[in-house]
């Protein structure tokens, strides 16, 4: 086991080090010059290569991304061009409303799926288990965008619950920051829980069928106990992985979610930095949430061991 | 029909009959073909022309003159799904076609040769699985500007670690099997063998990752292109309409409803004839039914 936890680890690592290569290589290529960006058109020439001197920007290539790499490691990313400021000051403001948004969402899909996964899989083939299913099958195919919109309408325009969008801070207190984040966690939650509602179910049929579960049943274990604490945990590697994969997907859709909310989170500083061709922004905010799925995917592998004990032992 | 039975090779009627019992798949099949026609009858004739816009019909609500009633620029909605629909399956089409060109042959490579190759393939498939399909889609416009030819390629890309990992699951059974062994003995090489017996034992598999990736492409075009990041005004497109819807929500809710029901119902059709082909081909199902 603890080969095999080195080996991932190496793996993560070198996953890594490629995607940045990757990220940093093909930001290089944009047209255009960072200094003259910052400075505008009045400025001159020499102004302008000063700049640029001072950025670093002369440097061999090589030296460039060394010196990025090793920023990225100790969470300086530079400067953002438009800004003027630190871009991981940017990153750490965002990050207050991207972050809570997705952990929300995946607390919530996963609040939903797994226990209707087994109430399906207890049913299976009964009507209740069948209409379960077919709700999944719609949730799966829903765009989250437009489930959002959906929501907006219901639950902002009509009800008047919650705002329709835009984020009070967490400095007004955390419950008007939750009224502003639930929508948008409800959007990305459902299509993620239909998912995971269905690859629950799935598992847990096959669980189900193993001579322990009917061990378990024949020496008179209720139904409920044999669902929870036999047939659950042992399906819970198919559900891990894909919650692992999700959480990407998490991530990734808040950069959609937060323009549905207009909620200045990661995404939206993604957009604003493509329109103002603030590259270095980019750059890093993808190499944030990049890193971020290689790092929580490692932490699936390794939670394997968690789940299931059999695996500690094996080579 | 039990194990112990032998296996009979089964007529092109019986398949037929076998695959129209099942629901999934008749249901699937009819919105998948609905969608298609729809986006195929966009050719020659839409209700109303989308490139003229006449001001006098504007915003009208759902009527019998216009079904899904007009935007803000008088334009007729069902039309405007009618050509979305063709641009949906255009950029998932080809979005499925380089994620299976590129990644079948590559999980068919490392199948047939194992050994560093398979190792060095899977590494490269763990590469790409960081980068989310929206992620390297938002990179990709950064650098070379928003097009439905740069949200084709990023779904592209995204697709082809999937394809290669199913091919390469897929190839991996199959290779222990006795008749690759009796082709091997026969003299054939590695890629006729992929070629000859691997490819078409693992073809229903492709087909059935084949349209889940459509669906997936569907739902991923309609998300660029409403963050503005795909298809460019004016070419119609499912999430584009709905990001102009957005803003007119409180007046104009139909605008935002119709081209929603249209990606759920693409999504939902490709998703159900998936799991359709997938019972009809699965063994194991045939046997529980």
């Amino acid at each position: 086991m603890t080969a095999y936890l080195l080996k991932r680890l190496l793996i993560g690592a070198a996953t890594l080090v490629v995607a940045s290569l990757v990220v940093f290589l093909m930001l290089e290529v944009v047209p255009g010059d960072p200094a003259r960006l910052m400075l505008g058109m009045s400025a001159s020439d020499a102004q302008v290569e000063l700049l640029r001197d001072q950025m670093g920007l002369n440097q061999p290539l090589i030296v460039r991304y060394l010196d990025w790499a090793r920023g990225l490691l100790s969470l300086d990313f530079g400067k953002s061009y438009t800004y003027s400021v630190p871009v991981i000051d940017l990153i750490r403001e965002r990050l207050v409303v991207s972050l809570p948004l997705a952990l929300i969402a995946l607390a919530l899909s996963t609040l939903i799926a797994i226990p209707v996964g087994l109430f399906a899989a207890a049913r299976r083939g009964k009507a209740a288990d069948t209409a379960a299913m077919a709700v999944a099958q719609v949730g799966v195919a829903m765009p989250n965008f437009w489930f959002a919109l959906l929501l907006v309408y219901v639950f902002a325009v009509w009800l008047r619950l919650v705002p329709a969008g835009g984020f009070p801070g967490w400095g007004n207190g955390v419950w008007p920051a939750l009224k502003a984040l639930i929508l948008p966690a409800f959007a990305l939650a459902l299509p993620q829980a239909a998912i995971l509602s269905r690859v629950t179910r799935a598992a847990l049929i096959e669980v189900l069928g193993e001579d322990y579960i009917r061990t378990a049943r024949a020496k008179g274990m209720p139904q409920r106990a044999v669902l929870w604490r036999h047939a659950l945990r042992n399906a819970m590697i198919p559900v891990l992985t894909i919650m692992g994969l999700q959480f990407a997907f998490l991530l990734a859709g808040t950069i959609i979610i937060e323009n549905v909310f207009y909620l200045p989170g990661l995404g939206r500083l993604i957009f604003q930095a493509i329109t103002q061709r603030d590259l270095i922004v980019v750059e890093s905010v993808v190499m944030l949430l990049v890193a971020t799925v290689i790092v929580v995917n490692l932490l699936v592998d390794l939670s394997y061991a968690l789940v299931d004990p059999r695996l500690r032992t094996r080579q | 029909m039990s194990d112990a039975m032998p296996q009979k090779p089964e007529t092109l009627a019986e398949l037929i009959g076998r695959a129209l019992a099942n629901r999934s798949f008749v249901i699937g099949l009819a919105i998948t073909l609905l969608i298609a026609a729809m986006a195929l009858v966009s050719f020659f004739w839409t209700p109303y022309d989308v490139t003229r816009l006449i001001v006098a019909d504007r915003m009208q609500p759902p009527s019998w003159k216009h079904w899904f009633g007009t935007d803000h620029f008088g334009r007729d909605v069902l039309s405007m799904i009618m050509i979305g629909a063709r641009n949906s399956i255009a950029v998932a089409f080809v979005a499925v076609g380089i994620g299976m060109g590129v990644g079948v042959p590559l999980g068919c490579w490392a199948a047939a040769r194992g050994g560093w190759i398979d190792e060095m393939l899977m590494r490269f498939n763990d590469l790409v699985f960081a980068f989310p399909a929206l992620l390297s889609a938002v990179m990709i416009t950064a650098v070379f500007g928003p097009s439905a030819i740069n949200a084709i390629i990023a779904i592209g890309i995204f697709n082809v670690p999937v394809f290669a990992r199913v091919a390469r699951a897929g190839a991996l059974s199959i290779w222990p099997r006795e008749y690759i062994l009796a082709a091997r003995a026969a003299g054939k090489g590695p890629s006729r063998i992929t070629l000859e017996h691997v490819l078409p034992n693992i073809a229903n598999l492709l087909l059935v990752q084949g349209t889940i990736q459509f669906a997936l492409g569907i739902l991923a075009e309609a998300g660029l292109s409403y963050v503005g990041l795909g298809t460019q005004p004016p070419m119609a497109s499912w999430g584009r309409m709905l990001f102009d819807a957005q803003t007119l929500m409180m007046v104009a809710p139909w605008l935002a409803l119709f081209p929603g029901c249209a990606i759920l119902l693409a999504v939902l059709g490709l998703n159900l004839l998936g799991d359709g082909i997938a019972d009809i081909f699965d063994p194991r199902t045939r046997r529980r039914a």
